[in-house]
């Protein structure tokens, strides 16, 4: 391999982690024997009760070694923290010090703290290579639930922390977690009337920032392939408003379609061999499906008002999308071909920017009604609707790989004529309806769209 | 209110515009350049005199896109307007306010520009003059979050290319 080689290889694994040389290698650590489920976590009770859990930092081998193993552990506690479904147990009260923990932990001390679960590790540097042994038991029964080692270059020691937090969190909740993700983004910037908007990416925590357009055409609406080396998003270059796929690799774009007007609101198929997206004709948008590796274009709906936002359901067999048909935006659902068009929104108000749950359970949607914004789910159906947050112009929820929780973004009404006051930032919150929180981003942003599992 | 005294102003500069146009008409690509640093006015056939003298955009009602009969006379404005300067090509702008979600509007924006521009051509100017464009919630004129803001964001605007 010549350098140019490993330095595409490189860049690649910064940007994406998970392909070639940037992949942390996973080993099972043999000390210990792997129990199965944690015995003393009720997984049903998790949902309000977070599960107290003690994360001292990692210990290292050298001065290097103990400061990343410090950022390791920081990082996994952000994550569980955020999640709602953990407690941290506050640092300042444990007893035995993360050194002698990570050799053998003491079980006592940590039950009498109140925590039920405890993760220790190491993290060692040679060169360039970071080597780091996780452990994660369960307190009560004093039993190590898990034990793994993660090997990859230094620099992606972020990725260690989130594949550790995900295991954590598949083995004590029994399902996989979202943590190893990324969020793409409509980074924006300048007044109202002359925004720039440039696509973004970022960590799920909102680490490593990155701008992936420049800004002189307006970027909206990114989405992620399933494989996640590729978004399709709507770009105003060269003037036309028009999906584009780019490759986050190479930073190539290029238009997808041969279509007349306008075209909007992609998103990729489950199988990651076909957009689905809306494109305007006369006074109708209308809902088409382009086949990736032929780039045939297939019309799915015809005539029937403004047509827009579609989604897959996972399975692939159906497609979720909204419409003004019957007079005022309401979601219907179709099979993947076109037909079979039914609505599902019943409730009061007008429904928009479906999204099919990666568990298949659930469709999030916007809903305005009265003057307010509001998000919430329903099922396939449209049965049993729950709203999760009400507010101002909120919109575009979007959910992380295991359906648990989901992004939006919501803005902050101007309070003069200047537009003073007003902001659009990214939330999430929790499918049940708790842990609402802001995600931190360097400038406003809108449009998020979560990744899949980048390993 | 503002809109309508610009709009009485619009109506008679028009007429000094037809007025001084017939004198200019031979020399209006040289003599338009000196023409709009001085008093005389915008050049005509610029987008400053489209707005100045004729008015660019057109208001809609909540999630309508047609063409309210107050706001018809404007296009037909328009249209005399573009019967003057040929050489003129122009982009409808279709716009939402900011009461919806961004891609509906989208949709809806694009078709309020189409609205407007099938007036223009109803009216007598060619379809191969006039193209559209959506910005959606996107580009708003009015910056503020009320219902007067909102009223001049539902908007088409005829821009000269």
């Amino acid at each position: 391999m010549d350098d140019a080689a490993i330095r595409q290889l490189s860049r690649r694994a910064a940007i994406f982690g998970g392909a070639a040389l940037g992949l942390p290698l996973l080993t099972g650590l043999p000390a210990f024997a792997q129990g199965g489920p944690s015995s003393v976590v009720d997984i049903t009770k998790a949902r309000t009760d977070p599960i107290p859990i003690a994360v001292p930092n990692f210990a290292g081998g050298s001065g290097e070694a103990q400061r990343v193993g410090q950022a390791i552990a920081g990082v996994v506690l952000n994550n569980l923290r955020n999640s709602g479904l953990f407690r941290p147990v506050d640092r300042a009260a444990y007893i035995q010090t993360a050194e002698a923990a990570a050799q053998t932990p003491r079980f006592q001390d940590w039950r009498v703290i109140g925590a039920q679960a405890l993760t220790t590790g190491r993290a060692e540097l040679s060169g360039d290579r970071l080597r780091v042994e996780f452990r994660l038991w369960d307190v009560l029964p004093e039993a190590q639930i898990q034990g793994t080692a993660f090997t990859a270059p230094a620099a992606n020691w972020r990725r260690i922390a989130h594949l550790i937090s995900d295991v954590i969190y598949e083995r004590l909740l029994g399902e996989k977690g979202y943590f190893d993700t990324r969020v793409v983004y409509v980074a924006e910037t300048g007044p109202r009337d002359r925004r720039v908007r440039r696509l973004a990416i970022m960590d799920q925590d909102g680490e490593n920032q990155r701008f992936l357009t420049d800004g002189s055409a307006a970027a909206l609406t990114p989405r992620f392939h399933p494989n996640a080396q590729q978004i399709a998003f709507m770009s105003y270059a060269r003037g036309e408003p028009r999906v584009y796929l780019f490759n986050i690799e190479s930073g190539r774009q290029e238009v997808l379609g041969t279509f007349q007007g306008m075209t909007l609101s992609p998103r990729f198929s489950p199988d990651g061999r076909s957009v689905v997206l809306s494109s305007t004709r006369g006074n109708d948008a209308n809902i088409y499906v382009v086949d990736l590796g032929s780039r045939r274009e297939r019309q799915l709906t015809s005539g029937g008002g403004l047509d827009v936002s579609p989604c897959f359901s996972p399975d692939g067999s159906q497609i979720v999308f909204n419409s003004d048909r019957g007079g005022d935006q309401q979601i219907y659902v179709m099979d993947a071909g076109g037909g079979g068009v039914r609505r599902i929104s019943f409730g009061r108000g007008r429904y928009a920017t479906p999204v099919w749950s990666p568990r298949g359970d659930l469709i999030a949607f916007t809903r305005i009604s009265g003057g307010q914004f509001a998000i919430g789910v329903m099922r396939p159906d449209g049965s049993g609707e729950r709203i999760l947050s009400e507010g101002w112009g909120m919109e575009g929820p979007t959910f992380a790989p295991n359906g648990r929780v989901m992004m939006y973004f919501r803005e902050t009404p101007a309070r003069d004529s200047r537009g003073g006051g007003y902001s659009a930032r990214l939330s999430s919150i929790d499918i049940a309806g708790f842990n609402e929180r802001q995600i931190v981003t360097p400038t406003d942003a809108s449009d998020p769209a979560w990744s899949p599992l980048l390993a | 209110m503002m809109l309508n005294a610009k709009l009485l102003g619009a109506v008679a500069a028009l007429a000094l515009l037809t007025a001084c146009q017939s004198s200019t008409a031979d020399n209006a690509a040289t003599g338009a350049g000196a023409a709009a640093g001085s008093s005389a006015g915008p050049r005509p056939g610029s987008q400053e005199d489209l707005v100045a003298n004729v008015g660019d955009r057109v208001f809609f009602d909540t999630d309508e896109s047609s063409i309210r009969a107050d706001q018809r006379s404007v296009l037909e404005r328009q249209s005399a307007w573009l019967s003057r300067y040929p050489q003129v090509t122009v982009q409808v702008e279709g716009h939402a306010d900011e009461r919806g979600t961004r891609e509906y509007n989208l949709a809806l924006g694009q078709r309020r520009a189409n609205a407007a521009r099938d007036v223009l051509v109803a009216t007598g100017t060619a379809g191969a003059r006039i193209s559209t464009i959506s910005y959606g919630k996107d580009r708003p004129a009015a910056l503020g979050s009320s219902e007067d803001a909102w009223a001049q964001n539902r908007r088409a605007v005829t821009v000269v290319r």
